[in-house]
């Protein structure tokens, strides 16, 4: 996505340092126990029967399926690709994931794995997970991603200047890294485990809608905690209203700490409800996650087979 | 036909939940009221005190966190599983303390009772010593009764189950988490009570309970820097002034207690919940 | 474009144990009535759900009877510790049974099993849990050191939260040594019934709690009775008047919970989510059924569009539907009456020049169902910001500044309960200190617990119900 023209009272909110300060915090605050309240409140809503197995496809094919860990080799990442490629082989009619994840200097064997489909290959970027590291090795970062065949870049927000209230240079970082980012799409992370306040979560959304990125996302899934309901209502409420005031639409992305597809359930009917119909497609959402995926598996073969499934019908990574 | 043969019971510490035993190794025999033997009874240790402190704290911060009415839900789940072992603990009371079968039942059910009033008290205490403070300025003052936190016990020697409870339940009822020290020669009804404890919601550590030695084991309670407050019942009265003299070297809150134990029937007043609660006043100012 | 469509979920109606038919309850026993039976119905299908019998004179008689004598023989000379013990037994009993009275309550009320479930039953469990600790001490309550009860209770409930109201009513009743005579709303009389059956197991002793099933009639033969030492009414300012007339000059002692119509008052720096969730459960929850309903937004005019659009479009995500599928937030309107008064009120709002919206949601076509409904660019002069309409309609006014909010909120006979949103603390205090209302939400609405008194100034009633000021209403003080 180019850089979009802004509607005349939001470019001036990004006129200077000043300004954007000024417009993040006359932002409307999130009151923590009403935010709350109405997450717990949406996550009774009963999914069953064929809305439920609607639910368990529409979410794997949100799956973001993921590996960042230092001992990743070549060989785990090759695995990953297979089960992207085909989840589950005894059921060729299940939907395939959105992408899977992985650290820039490993896309190129994913490149590998996925070549023939068009499953996305989403590489973490800019000193990932800690975001702590001089630009210009955020930006290598990105390169290394980008030159390796990456369709999707996920990068973190510089937290540490964010919560110094230096948000001009968080603002300016993500519009270089989406730059840098060329025909891939920009995931921007904020951390919200370290954000801490849902006020704070609100005015990040807006920072990285109004640098330009594509999808904001909760966590890196190596802080606790990582997303939650709460956090992803005030995200997908920032998207909805960025769409009001632009007419654009941007994605959400929740990662980490999302196991079942219970959960996943719970975080659809939250897209559903608070952004809208619209946003309930992997062009707008998705799932970071890696054992997620096993879950709706079983849960899936459990509503088409009428029985309790168990993991040894489902292939491991 | 040969009489069957029971099953013992072995009667450890209650720490953080678990039941362990003294890190110590060491035990000691209780009798019952005519010198037979009954059991062999943990001896608690300091560690086994530091232990204990350890677990309580870190249980202080949910157990005061939940609500009122949730402590009060579990006070009086321990009223049902106490009620549901009344045979049981008659029998160890009656054997403690030398009562016939109807005089320890009539222990037991006043124990159940007390527990029962104090379970009522969770979700009052606020109503009864808070306030809102009609202070001379355009001020919202307002006063609430907090727990102070970790609440050192020393239990009556002699009240084994009724006395226990009447020391113990109040501070539970306050939001604080506690170290209980039991009667050195009447220790079983005190274990019978963990095992209450531990099947009645209540999370681990919030109530540790160590049978030993007030003599050994209460100066370190007094002296511990992670306890806010002391309850000096089980202490010999001699040693009583020794052991606020050690409280208060970290400015602990010290129970005033009577020289001897006191009718445990006898309907208490609130000072044990008083003692354990600190008043919090807060003020904002009322302006457009 | 994908449609999430939630696939029917409804909770099994089995649950309810529904039986053909159901008797007062009266000295320990269920036992015919001499009235005329009434039929119970689903507000949500219009079918008949069971038979009651109904309360004539002679039971009112030997219910009174049976609850004095409880009180002088039984319950009045038995000890407080003993008194909590029994309403600690209800209270478990309810959480025991709390999915069969929430289903059987939403069969005959009408709301949504999501709030039967998840609001009423609690509250009427905690009710009981809560009142119980106070009746051995009474000493601590503030009101000297061995404050008396009254001695009976007639009580007369509405159909808006059949079991909590019952809760309210009967739980510091027992708690402070009364006993009671309760007459249940004439549409929703099930779950008190069951209540007695929870009484039963219980073991409460014969006469201390006694259920008469009927209609208005019912109601004024008690408030009327010798034998009844106080009154506790919960209902419309209407009724509420006419027994303060009824009871002027007796010694019979009176506390009312009447009508509201309540000012939410949104101000321009209101956490702008949280307030909308706020004016939506304050005026949609339980239909809008609620005395204390948020059922006028009072919105700074400078943040009024904004606050609307995010409004509507909440508004249009609510689910009207079947009160049993869990999945439903707005469920049948009580009756066929109700529904009448609500319509003839919404229509007035639209012939005194307000600006109508109404929910695009599917609406039912059997049953009684009234999608939910906002009226924006209303005064105070119209209809529709005096009178309560009880239902899902919400009429929203501006304000400028906060003594205008103040001005607008106050201008009314009613004083029941009133929200405030804004981020500033000082303000919520200020304004907590102006409105004439009982109950003051900041940043939320529609809280309710048992240690919180409720109750409201002026034609909204007298009287408090929760906490230790709950507690006067019931003792010789």
């Amino acid at each position: 996505m180019s850089a979009p023209t802004l509607p005349a009272a939001l470019a001036d909110a990004t006129r200077d340092d000043a300004s954007l300060r000024r417009f993040l915090h006359g932002l409307p605050g999130v009151d923590q126990v009403g935010a709350e309240a109405r997450a717990t409140a949406l996550a009774t809503r009963s999914i069953k029967k064929a809305s439920k197995l609607w639910a368990i496809d529409t979410a794997i094919s949100m799956v973001d399926l993921t590996t960042l860990e230092g001992a990743d080799t070549r060989g785990k990442v090759r695995a990953l690709t297979a089960k992207a490629r085909r989840p589950d082989p005894d059921r060729p009619d299940t939907p395939r994931v959105a992408a899977v994840c992985v650290y820039p200097d490993l896309v190129a064997t994913a490149v590998e794995g996925l070549k023939g489909t068009d499953i996305g290959i989403a590489s973490v970027a800019t000193a990932f997970p800690s975001g702590r590291s001089s630009r210009q090795v955020k930006l290598a970062d990105v390169a290394l991603a980008v030159e390796s065949g990456a369709t999707e870049v996920d990068m973190v927000i510089d937290r540490g200047a964010f919560l110094e209230g230096r948000y001009g240079e968080v603002f300016e970082e993500i519009q270089t890294v989406r730059q840098a980012a060329g025909p891939a799409h920009l995931k921007v992370i904020l951390e919200t485990g370290e954000l801490v306040t849902y006020d704070n979560v609100r005015r990040a959304s807006w920072l990285a809608l109004l640098a330009g990125g594509d999808f904001i996302k909760t966590s890196t899934g190596k802080v606790s905690p990582a997303a939650t309901l709460p956090v992803t209502h005030v995200m997908l409420q920032a998207v909805r209203d960025w769409f009001t005031a632009t007419g654009e639409l941007r994605g959400v992305k929740p990662a980490g700490g999302i196991r079942t597809t219970k959960d996943a359930i719970k975080y659809l009917v939250a897209v559903h409800e608070v952004a809208g119909e619209q946003w309930l497609t992997p062009e707008l959402f998705r799932f970071g996650a890696s054992s997620l995926l096993g879950d709706l598996l079983l849960q899936r073969r459990t509503q088409q087979d009428g029985h309790y499934s168990g993991p040894d019908y489902v292939a491991v990574d | 036909m040969s009489e069957r043969i029971t099953v013992a019971k072995t009667y450890k510490l209650f720490i953080g939940g678990a039941f362990p035993r003294s890190e110590s190794g060491r035990v000691y025999p209780v009798a019952d009221s005519k010198g037979t033997f009954l059991a062999n009874a943990a001896h608690a240790s300091r560690k086994d005190v530091r232990d204990a402190v350890v677990a309580a704290r870190k249980a202080f911060g949910g157990w005061s966190g939940t609500t009122a009415y949730n402590r009060g839900q579990v006070l009086y789940r321990v009223a049902e599983m106490l009620e549901g072992r009344r045979d049981q603990f008659a029998a160890e009371v009656g054997a403690a303390e030398g009562l016939v079968t109807r005089k320890a039942e009539s222990v037991v059910d006043a124990a159940v009772d007390r527990w029962v009033w104090y379970a009522g008290w969770t979700d009052k205490v606020a109503s009864v010593l808070g306030a809102a403070n009609p202070v001379a300025g355009p001020y919202f003052s307002f006063t609430v009764p907090e727990p102070t936190g970790v609440v050192g016990i020393l239990a009556p020697q002699k009240s084994s189950l009724l006395g226990l409870v009447s020391v113990l339940a109040p501070a539970l009822a306050a939001g604080c988490t506690t170290v209980v020290v039991s009667s050195a020669d009447r220790p079983l009804p005190a274990i019978t009570l963990s095992e209450v404890l531990a099947t009645s919601d209540l999370p681990g550590g919030v109530a540790n309970i160590l049978t030993g030695r007030a003599a050994e084991l209460g100066p370190w309670l007094a002296s511990h820097g992670d306890v806010n407050a002391l309850d000096p019942t089980g202490a010999a009265p001699e040693t009583r002034a020794e052991l606020a003299r050690e409280a208060a070297g970290t400015v602990k809150r010290v129970l005033a207690v009577p020289v001897g134990e006191p009718d445990w029937t006898r309907r208490p007043d609130i000072a044990r919940l008083r003692r354990y609660l600190e008043a919090k006043t807060v003020w904002h100012p009322m302006g457009v | 474009m994908p449609a999430f469509e939630y696939a029917p979920a409804p909770e099994s109606r089995d649950l309810a144990n529904l039986k053909p038919s159901y008797r007062p309850f009266i000295d320990g026993e269920f036992t015919d009535g001499s009235g005329e039976p009434l039929k119970t119905v689903n507000p949500a299908t219009e079918e008949v759900l069971a038979e009651v019998g109904t309360a004539g004179a002679a039971d009112i008689d030997a219910a009174v009877r049976a609850a004095r004598k409880a009180f002088e023989k039984t319950w009045g000379p038995m000890p407080g510790s003993e008194r909590a013990k029994y309403l600690f037994r209800i209270a478990r009993l309810i959480q025991e049974r709390s999915r069969e009275l929430a289903v059987l309550e939403t069969l005959d009320n009408g709301k949504p099993i999501k709030e039967s479930r998840d609001s009423d039953l609690p509250l009427v469990a905690a009710h009981f849990f809560y009142h119980a600790g106070w009746a051995d001490k009474l000493d601590y309550a503030g009101f000297g050191p061995d404050p008396k009860p009254l001695g009976v209770a007639g009580q007369i409930i509405p159909w808006n939260f059949p079991l909590l109201m019952l809760a309210w009513k009967i739980a510091p009743a027992l708690a402070t040594g009364n006993t009671v005579v309760l007459k249940p709303a004439e549409t929703t009389p099930l779950t008190a019934l069951v209540f007695a059956e929870i009484c039963q197991q219980a073991g409460l002793p014969p006469g201390v709690v006694n259920i008469l099933p009927g209609a208005g009639d019912v109601g004024a033969r008690l408030v009327e009775h010798p034998g009844i030492d106080k009154i506790a009414f919960t209902g419309s300012t209407e009724v509420g008047k006419l027994i303060q007339r009824q009871v002027a000059g007796t010694a019979k002692r009176l506390t009312l919970e009447l009508g509201g119509k309540a000012a939410n008052v949104v101000f321009d720096d209101a956490p702008l989510d949280q307030a909308v969730e706020g004016i939506v459960n304050g005026v949609f929850f339980n239909q809008g059924h609620v005395c204390c309903a948020g059922s006028r937004l009072l919105a700074q005019e400078s943040v009024v569009e904004e606050l609307l659009d995010k409004l509507r479009y909440r508004v249009s995500t609510l689910r009207l539907g079947d009160p049993l599928d869990k999945n439903t937030d707005i469920g049948a309107i009580n009756s066929a009456g109700q529904l009448t008064k609500i319509r003839e009120l919404a229509d007035s709002g639209e012939a005194e020049g307000a600006q109508r919206w109404t929910s695009p949601c599917p609406v039912p076509d059997r049953g009684f169902f009234f999608a939910p409904t906002v009226f924006s660019d209303v005064h105070q002069s119209m209809r529709i910001a005096r009178e309560e309409i009880f239902g899902p309609v919400l009429s929203v006014l501006t304000f400028r500044t906060p003594d205008e909010a103040v001005a607008k909120a106050n201008n009314t006979p009613y004083g029941l309960s009133a929200g405030i949103w804004t981020e500033k603390g000082s303000r919520i205090l200020w304004m907590a200190g102006r409105l004439r209302a009982g109950v003051v939400w900041a940043n939320t609405f529609n809280r309710f617990d048992p240690a919180a008194p409720f109750g409201g100034y002026q034609e909204s009633g007298f009287g408090r119900e929760g906490g230790r000021t709950g507690l006067e209403g019931y003792l010789d003080v």
